[in-house]
């Protein structure tokens, strides 16, 4: 079981690792729109530090939905994912494999580089701390169900969009723990409730998004 | 009866623009929505009537050579 | 076994197509008395507000319109679920029948939402938990409708919403309690649109009333819509083209 993950995760690692471009176009995204809102709002550092987990959250989320639509797609264009539909092993395996290799080229990344971005903020030592947990520990979740969005969409028109549409209600929990848990830390209340809440969400969300974007998958590929 | 005047009831207390603003779109809604479903009902069916006569017509034409 | 009324019959869309003709006027009437009921305890019966004056009236539809967006919601995951099941044709017509009834609930509720706490609250937005929970289920509810609308063949469009539905349904409850925590945590007073320690009963019957109008209008537009679905989709069948012979209107 844990063998067709694993080679589930090699492959689409190999396969992204040939498209780089890609991967490194999202977190410039990221690091763009984190950007944005100091322009949007003024250089206070009184405001920009209360705004700083929702904003680099919120932009988390996007740069996440910029990625999703390939999750499928490529697979789908050059016949391997009818393939792996086909096999005898449980497709919700294969979809974790994929959804685990997504999570390690563009959440992973996020995390890494969302305390440089706080510092753009002036977020305390405290607040970079709990910002790289809660999104390292967020983002497996919006891989998750980000995944059954993209076997959804797979192959409409409207792809990226639409795709948008129906995953972001679904993000909001794990957005308004995510921000919580910094905004906690920040403020001396400890973000442990919230880090706590997310990490369930991220297990739900690993537990039962695999099977429902397979699911998914099937009724794309009728 | 808890009014004293239509004129009363009218200004529900100030608050016209509110409660006015709400049940009219309410209305509004409840009137237009059955009436637009029913207009699209009468639309697929005149569509589809067209339809069935064009294809009989081919159909017929096709027979007859 | 023609001793037992097989209600499975209804299950075909060619004798559910009738059937739905034949109830929506019964369920248009019962409607209107509902909501002639209705308004009359909502408008003229019930008392004035102690603190709220004339503006609560607004209850008497912001409370139903909230509760059918709510429950229609549920209903087409119910149907989601018995299509994917079994896969059945009229169930996912059904579903797609009822979402625009229960998106325009869902916009109803937070209009009224508006108009209420403008004059309550002095904003016409709050970031009340269950006024931003109703803002996410519409979202819910275009997210559904924008997907049904991308998919071309209808029973991929059945069967991609239904999925939807029920992942949706599921984080509801998720959903609602991520914002209720968000909200306590960021608003010291809880500001609750529905907050009343006493409500005097009429108020209470008017509310009940007006939800059991909003019910049956909600079941008499979707049964309209679903015979509208029924006809697009069953355009080659028997049963539709004697029907359109035998000059249907």
């Amino acid at each position: 079981m844990l063998s067709i993950v694993a080679a589930v995760i090699a492959r689409d690692l190999r396969l992204a690792m040939r498209r780089q471009a890609d991967i490194v176009s999202a977190l410039f995204f990221f690091i763009i729109v984190v950007s944005l809102f100091p322009l949007g709002v003024g250089p206070e550092p009184d405001l920009l530090r209360k705004l700083a987990p929702g904003v680099l959250w919120v932009a988390a989320l996007l740069a996440t939905m910029l990625s999703l639509p390939r999750l499928f797609a490529d697979d789908l264009r050059d016949g391997t994912l009818e393939q792996l539909a086909l096999a005898p092993h449980p497709l919700g395996l294969v979809v974790l494999g994929k959804v685990i290799a997504h999570w390690l080229v563009s959440g992973l990344p996020l995390a890494v580089l969302a305390p440089i971005l706080g510092l753009q903020f002036d977020l305390s030592a405290e607040g970079l701390l709990v910002l790289t947990g809660s999104i390292l520990l967020g983002t497996p979740a919006l891989s998750g169900i980000g995944g059954i969005g993209a076997a959804l969409t797979l192959g409409l028109r409207g792809g990226g969009v639409l795709l948008s549409l129906l995953v972001l209600p679904l993000y909001i929990p794990v957005l308004i723990f995510g921000a919580g848990a910094v905004d906690a830390a920040v403020t001396g209340l400890g973000g442990q409730a919230h880090l706590s809440l997310l990490a369930a969400l991220t297990c739900a969300a690993l537990g039962f998004a695999p099977w429902a974007a397979a699911a998914a998958l099937k009724i794309a590929l009728e | 009866m808890h009014w004293n005047s239509f004129a009363d009831f009218l200004a529900m207390g100030g608050y016209a623009g509110y409660v006015w603003g709400s049940f009219g779109v309410t209305a509004l809604i409840m009137v237009a929505e059955p009436f637009l479903v029913a207009r699209s009902r009468r639309n697929t069916l005149a569509l589809l009537k067209r339809q069935l006569r064009a294809e009989s017509r081919n159909a017929s034409g096709n027979s007859s050579e | 076994m023609n001793d037992r009324f097989n209600l499975y019959r209804f299950a075909a869309p060619a004798t559910f197509y009738p059937l739905a003709g034949t109830l929506v006027p019964y369920f248009a009437a019962v409607s209107a008395v509902f909501g002639i009921a209705g308004l009359w305890l909502g408008l003229f019966v019930a008392p004035t507000d102690f603190q709220q004056g004339e503006g609560y009236r607004i209850i008497f539809i912001h409370v139903p319109a909230s509760w059918m967006s709510m429950f229609i919601y549920l209903v087409m995951a119910f149907w989601a679920a018995i299509g994917l099941a079994f896969n059945t044709r009229l169930s996912g017509m059904m579903a797609q029948a009822l979402a625009p009834t229960g998106a325009l609930m869902a916009f109803l509720s937070l209009w009224t939402g508006a108009l209420w706490g403008k004059p309550m609250w002095g904003a016409w937005w709050v970031w009340d938990a269950r006024l931003t929970s109703e803002l996410i289920l519409l979202f819910l509810y275009i997210g559904y409708l924008a997907l049904v609308a991308a998919i071309d063949d209808p029973r991929r469009a059945d069967k991609a919403g239904g999925l939807l539905l029920l992942v949706g349904v599921v984080n509801v409850p998720i959903i609602y309690f991520s914002v209720k925590w968000w909200n306590t945590l960021h608003q010291g007073a809880s500001v609750s649109l529905t907050k009343s320690p006493t409500m005097a009963s009429t108020m209470l019957w008017g509310m009940l009333l007006m939800a059991l109008c909003f019910w049956m209008y909600s079941i008499a537009v979707a049964l309209m819509r679903v015979r509208t679905i029924m006809l697009e989709r069953e355009r080659q069948t028997d049963w539709v083209k004697a029907l359109l012979a035998a000059g249907e209107k």
